[in-house]
């Protein structure tokens, strides 16, 4: 493991079904009566939020409380950013705190790259999300998710995802979380397919290592898990698509299209979900829909990633369950 | 003034001569000249071009005195090999008024290192929706006959129309930033496979090509000449061909970053690479060197844009935009186009110094290394190879993109009407 998670593609196969492998032991945990482990005791994480986000900071939140860090929330509405105080000078002054590590979400494509690579810091950076560029935590507790609902939780331990089919549909163009997938998904020797409306296909895709297709419906009997993103409406006043309508006529996933999915095929979706637009209130609240699972699947790659970065060579479960006797 | 003795100078890359300076003129170009009562400056091997011309520079005062003033501004000019530096219009307030365009030219003449001539805004503010008072400019003591509104495109087609027409009454030449405003917006780097994946707002090549498109039709249709700033695609390339062959009065300029740099330096999110028209693919940086050695581009222009540290110390979407060039011009045209053997020294006088000097109508600049001339000189130790420390800039800001690169060449001298500016790399 590196030193920092800042995109997916940084990390290897072996990398990520480590990740994977722990973030089972994690979930382990979140069954017993007691959800902690001492692991990260006396060390001090900040989540540096510079852009509104709920379920990603208290999954991190939650994650970092489990592993017993001391945790400092900063969020920069109503914050000295706010008057002008830099990304460095902000980083710079909570470091002065004594901080381990930094979690950060930035409107700004780099933002955290810029953090960890400028010699600004020295702490460890994790990247909960940044501009349109990426989110490797949401790509590896998608992966997670995968892994369980198609082999297994305990038979997927030390595998990959091989051959499995992956369909992401939407907004490509503005998704850090397709980006983090396709180059997980990759590593982990899935085949992704993207759909979108060409509009919201970046110019320069050719490069990624995934098909791309304008059609959702040829795709979906080729899929053994259908992502969908969230389309802001907004786009459509840039003239991305013509209507809302249009759109989830086109793109949407509603029950008839979920049908055409083989049996076992899931439906995922990063959240937050527009109910309505690229997805029905049918298709979320199936048992297909992985939705909530996500949720908690975030949680235990959380902790699973902050444990690797910071908790050092010593196995996180059994240290535990040595000093629980 | 006293007399200087050049001795063994290669002029224009050619056979080593001496040449003379008296006052401020050259005296004499031969070889075996009298060094009787001359101070003499040994220069065997090295090259002697006329005066360097930068025909877009941003010198930054009034308004960005942190970044730049035009003292820091002309003495990394004369650092460069520049006798003559384009001012571009985009200060605070505006060089949109007789009043700011004279203020610049009185400094740069009051502080000797270099000839600043003022360029003027097209239009009010920068705005793009009025002309500024062109006649006026042109008429001020600054002489302005370049006007452009650099850093922003003359988007609007009937404006432009009528800059073009208007200043054709005072052969003044408008000078283009090729932007169309709506296809970049939200644009923070060249649109292609790297911004795909850095997932930072993609800059088209279109949005270049289609405004250049416009324009040297526009020029064509209304019988004037338009300059295109900083070409910075294979498309452009074609265009500008194309309108050439037609006989359209047409010209362009190159800056040296895109002569070397390509996006892919991106994938650093080091803003310092963070530039207007945003760095492109190597396939533009080839189509371009191979443009200035045909003369589809006419001129290197550096698009020196000086910005304190504070502003690319930062996250890419926070940085300004611009590099400082002044410093290194000449270098970067060594490594890309001389040591390449594309273009020669003569080569590079014409498109540095004679082009540029051309399109801008600088009296005095660009001329013939050759008796009677003014002795606006340049001397290049070009076997020097050493790597860029942006320590040792005399420009006030460091926003170079070539820290710690070995390039080739160095200045080692530079005279102003005869009066040295720069000895053996030292400012005078």
């Amino acid at each position: 493991m590196q030193r920092h998670l800042i995109s997916a593609a940084d990390l290897t196969r072996d990398d990520a079904v480590l990740i994977l492998d722990t973030a089972e032991e994690m979930a382990r945990v979140a069954d017993r009566p007691i959800k902690k482990l001492p692991t990260l005791r006396g060390r001090t994480i900040v989540n540096l939020f510079f852009e509104d986000s709920t379920r990603t900071r208290i999954s991190f939140e939650a994650a970092e409380k489990r592993l017993s860090a001391d945790v400092i929330n900063f969020s920069a509405k109503g914050s000295s950013v706010s008057k002008g105080e830099s990304l460095k000078d902000t980083a710079q002054t909570l470091e002065a705190m004594g901080v381990d590590a930094v979690v950060i979400r930035h409107g700004a494509s780099g933002a955290p790259y810029r953090l960890a690579n400028s010699g600004w810091i020295d702490a460890a950076v994790v990247n909960a999300g940044d501009g349109t560029h990426q989110h490797p935590t949401q790509a590896l507790l998608d992966a997670f998710t995968m892994r369980r609902r198609l082999i297994g939780p305990d038979a997927g331990i030390g595998q990959d995802l091989e051959g499995r089919r992956i369909t992401i549909v939407g907004d490509v163009l503005h998704s850090r979380v397709a980006r983090s997938n396709v180059d997980l998904l990759h590593t982990l020797g899935a085949e992704v397919t993207l759909v979108a409306p060409p509009t919201l296909v970046p110019v320069g895709i050719e490069s990624w290592p995934c098909e791309v297709s304008y059609d959702l419906d040829s795709t979906l009997p080729k899929s053994d898990a259908v992502m969908m993103l969230r389309v802001q409406r907004e786009r459509m006043n840039a003239a991305f698509f013509p209507t809302e309508r249009e759109y989830s006529r086109r793109y949407g996933l509603d029950g008839d299209r979920m049908a055409r999915m083989p049996e076992h095929a899931v439906v995922m979706h990063p959240g937050p979900m527009v109910r309505g637009m690229e997805i029905t209130a049918e298709v979320a609240d199936s048992d297909r829909c992985t939705v909530v699972e996500q949720v908690a699947n975030g949680v235990s790659i959380r902790m699973a990633v902050l444990y690797l970065l910071l908790g050092g060579n010593e196995p996180a479960v059994t240290q535990t369950r040595t000093e629980e006797k | 003034m006293s007399k200087i003795l050049i001795r063994g100078a290669k002029v224009l890359g050619g056979e080593p001569q001496d040449v003379l300076i008296d006052g401020g003129t050259i005296a004499e170009v031969g070889s075996g000249l009298s060094a009787e009562g001359a101070e003499i400056v040994e220069a065997e091997g090295k090259v002697l071009l006329p005066g360097l011309v930068d025909l877009h520079t941003h010198l930054r005062e009034p308004g960005r005195e942190d970044s730049e003033t035009v003292l820091t501004g002309t003495r990394a000019a004369a650092s460069g090999g520049y006798t003559t530096v384009f001012a571009m219009a985009n200060t605070f307030p505006v060089a949109d008024t007789a009043g700011v365009v004279e203020q610049v030219w009185r400094l740069g003449k009051e502080h000797g290192y270099c000839d600043v001539q003022p360029i003027g805004a097209v239009t009010v503010g920068l705005e793009g929706r009025k002309l500024a008072e062109l006649g006026a400019m042109h008429e001020s003591a600054a002489g302005v006959t370049v006007f452009s509104d650099d850093g922003k495109c003359v988007h609007d087609a009937v404006i432009m129309r009528r800059a073009l027409e208007y200043v054709k009454a005072f052969g003044g030449v408008v000078a283009q930033h090729a932007q169309e405003p709506r296809l970049t917006e939200g644009a923070e780097m060249n649109e292609g496979v790297v911004s795909a994946e850095l997932g930072l707002g993609g800059w088209p090549a279109v949005a270049e090509e289609s405004i250049i498109a416009r324009d040297v039709l526009l020029a064509d249709h209304v019988g004037s000449r338009v300059h295109i700033c900083h070409l910075s695609t294979a498309g452009s390339v074609e265009i500008v061909r194309w309108a050439k062959s037609r006989g359209i009065a047409v010209t362009a300029e190159v800056t040296p970053h895109h002569l070397l740099l390509t996006d892919e330096l991106v994938r650093t999110y080091n803003p310092v690479f963070k530039v207007n028209p945003p760095l492109r693919t190597e396939r533009d940086v080839m189509a371009l060197r191979e443009a200035l050695a045909d003369g589809t581009i006419d001129i290197v222009a550096t698009d020196h844009a000086p910005h304190p540290h504070e502003d690319k110390d930062c996250e890419w979407a926070a940085a300004a935009m611009g590099m400082v060039g002044l410093e290194t011009a000449l270098s970067v045209v060594q490594e890309t186009m001389v040591d390449t053997g594309l273009l020669d020294w003569a080569g590079v006088a014409d498109r540095m110094s004679f082009k540029p000097a051309q399109i801008g109508q600088a009296k005095g600049h660009g001329r013939p290394v050759s008796a009677g001339e003014p002795a606006n000189l340049t001397l290049v130790d070009t076997a020097y190879r050493g790597s860029v420390d942006p320590a040792g800039f005399a420009s006030r800001s460091r926003n170079t993109p070539y820290e710690g690169r070995e390039l080739p060449g160095r200045v080692t001298h530079t005279w102003l009407r005869g009066k040295a500016t720069l000895v053996d790399g030292k400012l005078t």
